[in-house]
């Protein structure tokens, strides 16, 4: 039962991380760049939440929807002004430019909204389930968070695979050159990777800041690392292997600092992420890429 | 083309050498004025507080609420006096030692006479180090690690040392019989929490408290979950936890427990200060926690009365925690020394060093923490540790 | 007589000689300045730092810009390099001779840090891009939780150590507290200067300069142009990867030490991940595989934030419109092909100055 109980907690805080990395892979897979602003831009989305629901009082959904647009916009401006420039320049640049975006991201945070902390009021109005004559107890946001991880998964895997603009995303990771010639309009393809991406980073915070209830500027900093080595895990550009990475680093985290240290539960996560990748050096369900020379 | 860029950097770089040594000679003349100008008129003359704490990153919310508290002081002194008695300058140091040192060395340039800082203990350390060297006074309102103010005699502490706070706790829980079997749960990765955790645990020895989960710790890496440290603590049936942590890891904790429908007995250290000030957070789920702190806002008599409502006039509403109250003793700590005449403002910052260390071992002092606050040559504070409980969204002193 | 020799020399020679000088004269100019009374101890107390930061940049340009692999864990290096031989100079220095602490401290900060290199270049060096990215930052990551729950310690009886608290050490009440968890090591003696700073600085260039005009440097630029092209010539990949990487890491490591030597307190947090990007920003801006632009970077960049104290609150922000201004200012293609067009837009002007000079 204990075991059960620490399992389940565990899979609570993989789904956190599996959506978060589901936008990190999304922009990965089709904008060929890791983007180390998606964590800050799910605590902008939680501090909009925050305010809308918490503040003034709006429906739960309404105030997710609304800090969907904001982070959607948001992520389209980022994109346009500090990422497009850098399209083809070395990738390392962008990463950095994005490194860039995090700091300002958290300044801004920092400046608008003071370095105090906030307790998030969750959005999630489902009743906790108690089972075993209440040896076991399920809050109703990780059941959500787990249910609305699977469906924002098969929703992207539906809609990559199955209509033209994901079409257009395919082709534009396939070979953005390619894909240009064959009209498809690749900053537009971006820009709407980017949109979706950070519009999933809204849910996410939602469902991260009501989960785990404390919501500062720096609250999406190592939820973005762990969420970032999550999609690593799973195979980077790969929906089901964000998904599947996300869950397993939960557990992982959860039952080592259940059954083996709490100070060296990192460590574990990351020396099992090493051992994975030394094994399957492209991730759990990566694509192998041949190199023809 | 990268020739092009590395000469502009360059440039840039020898401008900044430039600057740096230019800002140096403009310092110099001005504590020339400044010199000049005291020896015109002495009583008018101000000294020059430094500041450090962090005002960006993740501890910003403490080093704000140091700069205001010390702020404040400032404002009210210069107010009451007619006069600047004191100018604050607080730079920001990220909670990073490095910067620390980096701020520590901006205020020296700009002429710093006594240091009011830093606020957490890794800055605090390699500062403090730098501070004997130069002869600087070092008042830290909220470093409580107990090498802080070991470093040297001029090293003063306004708050508790983390071991004095682990040993009064165990034994105050062994006094009341509030537990029979104790959970902790500490950060790891702090110092201020693991210095109250090694204490509280060789005292709990020493008293036979029953301790039964200490293990339940967490990093600043993953404290987002602390949901398996509280279920740690439940699974092996304690009826009391003891969170020697910061109040909004604390409010986390709390919330997780009401999630899986837990509730122990809540025992905290002064870091748990400002948890019901933390926005959004159901104040409900505090009732019953006890806290081992010099400082409650909600006290009656005037000092903190006054202090109360001074900075929830100048900050926004916000209610002020014993980060704010240390820092607010601080300054008047030192005015207090001003005013016995032990300093005055035209001594150098070594001059004064010395004065003010003979001063606050011998002097006694009433402040929002605390009555009859004395220092030991060691530089650590002894005033009388006070254990208060929440009371529906309340503090209540504890009997 | 000596000019025209300077201007016979090989291109390569000159671009030794100008780097170097750089170092040279920043030094002179330092020196001079501050027996003048000049600098603000602002600026002098970041003389160390600044070493320590252009030596990990030069060190990771190695990696990054010639060797091509991009790696995210340069702070785990430098953390190890930092603790070993902190350890090391804290327990000697009672005992020996300062100058032999020192050195003793530098050596086995170097070796230790280099030790790790090989330990972790060996597996990892299979993986490319982005997965060795991510493998390095894991390492980082596992470094700094490892020391931050590591408590060590001596008595009379031995050697302690525990990775849960400093009660389960065990040590007697007579026994020395090496590492304490997450204090890290305390009450250090700081011994670094400027000079060490310089030294290390001139020796690392020195070494990398040599291994990069090298067969074996044509060898790890070749497999960063083409791994399999380089591969098919015969070069021995796994050799001159490891090779690059371990010389990368031990002057992680000296640097390590050098910052560990410079305050008096040294905890693990301080080598996180965001330390080994702050060290990569130094490598893109400053050029990757331009060891005189990491020098100028890495100095610029620890200094900027420092001159940007007047603006208090907005410091930091200010901090990073500036880094993302830089990088597209520096990097991207458009604006790159901008700056061509005002540079010879701006030669031009000069030689039709000249021309009318001539005809006047």
């Amino acid at each position: 039962m204990q075991f059960l109980s620490y399992l389940i907690s565990g899979i609570s805080l993989g789904s956190v991380y599996a959506l978060i990395a589901l936008g990190y892979t999304m922009v990965y897979g089709i904008a060929k760049m890791l983007n180390f602003a998606h964590g800050d831009i799910i605590m902008i989305g939680s501090y909009v939440i925050f305010f809308a629901f918490g503040s003034f009082g709006w429906n739960p959904i309404v105030a997710v929807l609304f800090s969907m647009v904001v982070c959607l916009i948001l992520g389209i401006v980022i994109e346009r002004v500090a990422y497009r420039p850098l399209r083809d320049a070395p990738s390392l640049a962008v990463l950095i430019t994005a490194i860039g975006v995090s700091y300002l991201l958290q300044q801004v945070a920092q400046l608008l909204w003071t370095s105090n902390t906030k307790s998030f009021t969750s959005v999630v109005g489902l009743q906790k389930v108690t089972l075993f004559d209440g040896q076991l107890t399920i809050s109703g946001e990780t059941i959500v968070t787990i249910l609305v991880c699977i469906v924002i998964m098969v929703f992207l895997t539906l809609f990559v695979n199955h209509t033209v603009p994901g079409h257009a995303m395919l082709a534009v990771s396939e070979d953005r050159g390619a894909a240009q010639l064959m009209g498809v309009n690749v900053n537009a393809t971006i820009s709407l990777t980017f949109a979706i991406g950070s519009a999933l980073a809204a849910v996410a915070g939602a469902l991260l800041c009501s989960t785990y209830p404390s919501l500062s500027p720096t609250t999406g900093a190592m939820p973005g690392i762990k969420a970032f080595v999550a999609a690593v895990f799973g195979g980077i550009g790969s929906i089901p292997g964000a998904f599947i990475g996300g869950i397993l680093l939960g557990v992982i985290e959860n039952l080592s600092k259940a059954y083996i240290s709490t100070q060296l539960s990192d460590a574990i996560v990351f020396a099992v992420l090493i051992v994975v990748l030394l094994v399957k050096p492209t991730g759990l369900l990566g694509k192998k890429v041949n190199v023809k020379v | 083309m990268k020739k092009f860029v590395s000469g502009m950097l360059a440039a840039v770089m020898a401008l900044s050498l430039a600057a740096c040594s230019g800002n140096n000679s403009s310092d110099t003349s001005s504590a020339q004025d400044s010199q000049a100008s005291t020896s015109e008129g002495a009583s008018q003359a101000t000294i020059k507080l430094g500041g450090i704490g962090p005002t960006t990153g993740g501890n910003a919310q403490y080093g704000n609420a140091v700069k205001n508290g010390e702020q404040l002081a400032v404002d009210e002194i210069n107010a009451a006096a007619g006069y600047t008695v004191f100018e604050l300058k607080f730079e920001d140091d990220e909670s990073d030692p490095e910067t620390a040192l980096n701020a520590y060395n901006a205020l020296k340039d700009w002429g710093m006479q006594v240091l009011v800082g830093p606020v957490t203990s890794d800055p605090s350390l390699n500062v403090a180090s730098e501070c004997v060297n130069d002869n600087m006074f070092m008042l830290t309102p909220s470093a409580s690690a107990e090498d802080v103010a070991l470093t040297g005699s001029n090293i003063f502490q306004m708050c508790f040392t983390d071991p004095n706070q682990g040993v009064v706790s165990a034994n105050y829980i062994a006094d009341n019989n509030l537990g029979t079997k104790i959970g902790i749960i500490y950060d790891s990765s702090d110092p201020y929490s693991t210095g109250i955790y090694t204490a509280f645990m060789a005292q709990a020895q020493e008293l036979g408290l029953n301790i039964v989960v200490s293990d339940a710790s967490f990093t600043a890496d993953n404290k987002s979950d602390l949901s398996t440290q509280v279920t740690k603590c439940q699974e092996a049936g304690a009826d009391l936890v003891f969170l020697p942590i910061y109040y909004n890891e604390a409010s986390q904790v709390l919330i997780a427990a009401d999630r899986i429908g837990y509730e122990p007995t809540f025992f905290g250290c002064d870091g748990m200060d400002g948890i019901l000030g933390v926005e959004g957070f159901d104040t409900s789920l505090a009732d019953g926690l006890m806290m081992l702190c010099p400082f409650s806002a909600f006290g009656d008599d005037e000092t903190t009365t006054t202090f109360v409502s001074a900075y929830k006039a100048a900050y926004n509403d916000e209610t002020p925690n014993q980060f704010a109250a240390d820092a607010y003793d601080c300054v008047y700590a030192i005015y207090q020394a001003l005013q016995d005449g032990a300093i005055s403002p035209d001594m150098s910052s070594s001059e004064m060093c010395d004065a003010l260390t003979t001063a606050f071992t011998s002097m006694t002092f009433n402040g929002t923490t605390g009555e009859g606050q004395t220092w030991d040559e060691n530089g650590m504070i002894s005033k009388e540790p006070k254990v208060y409980i929440i009371e529906s969204g309340a503090y209540v002193l504890a009997d | 007589m000596p000019l025209t020799r300077l201007k016979n020399m090989k291109k390569s020679t000159k671009s030794k000689i100008i780097t170097y000088g750089i170092v040279i004269v920043f030094y002179l100019v330092v020196q001079i300045l501050s027996g003048a009374g000049l600098t603000s101890s602002s600026f002098e107390g970041q003389l160390v730092p600044i070493c320590a930061y252009v030596v990990l940049a030069v060190s990771l340009n190695l990696t990054v810009g010639f060797l091509g692999e991009l790696s995210l864990g340069h702070a785990g290096f430098m953390s190890a390099g930092a603790f070993s031989g902190v350890l090391v100079w804290t327990v000697l220095n009672q005992n020996a001779p300062t100058w032999l602490a020192v050195l003793l401290a530098f050596i086995v900060g170097g070796c230790v840090a280099g030790l790790f290199g090989f330990l972790i270049g060996i597996p990892v060096l299979r993986l490319s891009g982005d997965y060795l990215a991510i493998v390095t930052l894991a390492f980082g990551e596992i470094i700094k939780n490892v020391i931050n729950a590591c408590y060590l310690g001596y008595d009379s009886k031995g050697i302690h150590f525990s990775l849960k608290d400093a009660a389960s050490m065990g040590l007697e009440a007579d026994g020395t507290t090496l590492i304490n968890g997450a204090m890290g090591i305390t009450r250090i003696k700081t011994v670094s200067t400027f000079t060490i700073g310089i030294v290390l600085v001139l020796l690392s260039l020195f070494v990398i300069i040599n291994l990069i005009n090298s067969r074996a440097g044509r060898a790890i630029t070749a497999i960063r142009d083409n791994e399999i092209a380089a591969q098919s010539v015969g070069i021995n990949l796994t050799k001159y990867k490891l090779m690059a990487f371990v010389t990368s890491a031990v002057f992680a490591g000296l640097a390590g030490v050098l910052y560990g030597l410079n305050y008096s307190s040294l905890v693990a947090r301080r080598f996180d991940y965001n330390t080994s990007i702050q060290i990569l920003v130094f490598v893109v801006l400053g050029g990757m595989g331009n060891l005189r632009g990491s020098i100028i970077a890495a100095a610029l960049l620890t200094v900027l934030p420092e001159m940007l104290r007047g603006l208090d609150d907005y410091r930091m922000l200010i901090y990073a419109v500036v880094l993302i201004v830089m990088m597209i200012f520096n990097q991207s293609p458009q604006m790159i092909a901008w700056r061509k067009r005002i540079a010879e837009r701006f030669k031009g002007f000069r030689k039709s100055d000249a021309k009318k000079k001539e005809v006047a």
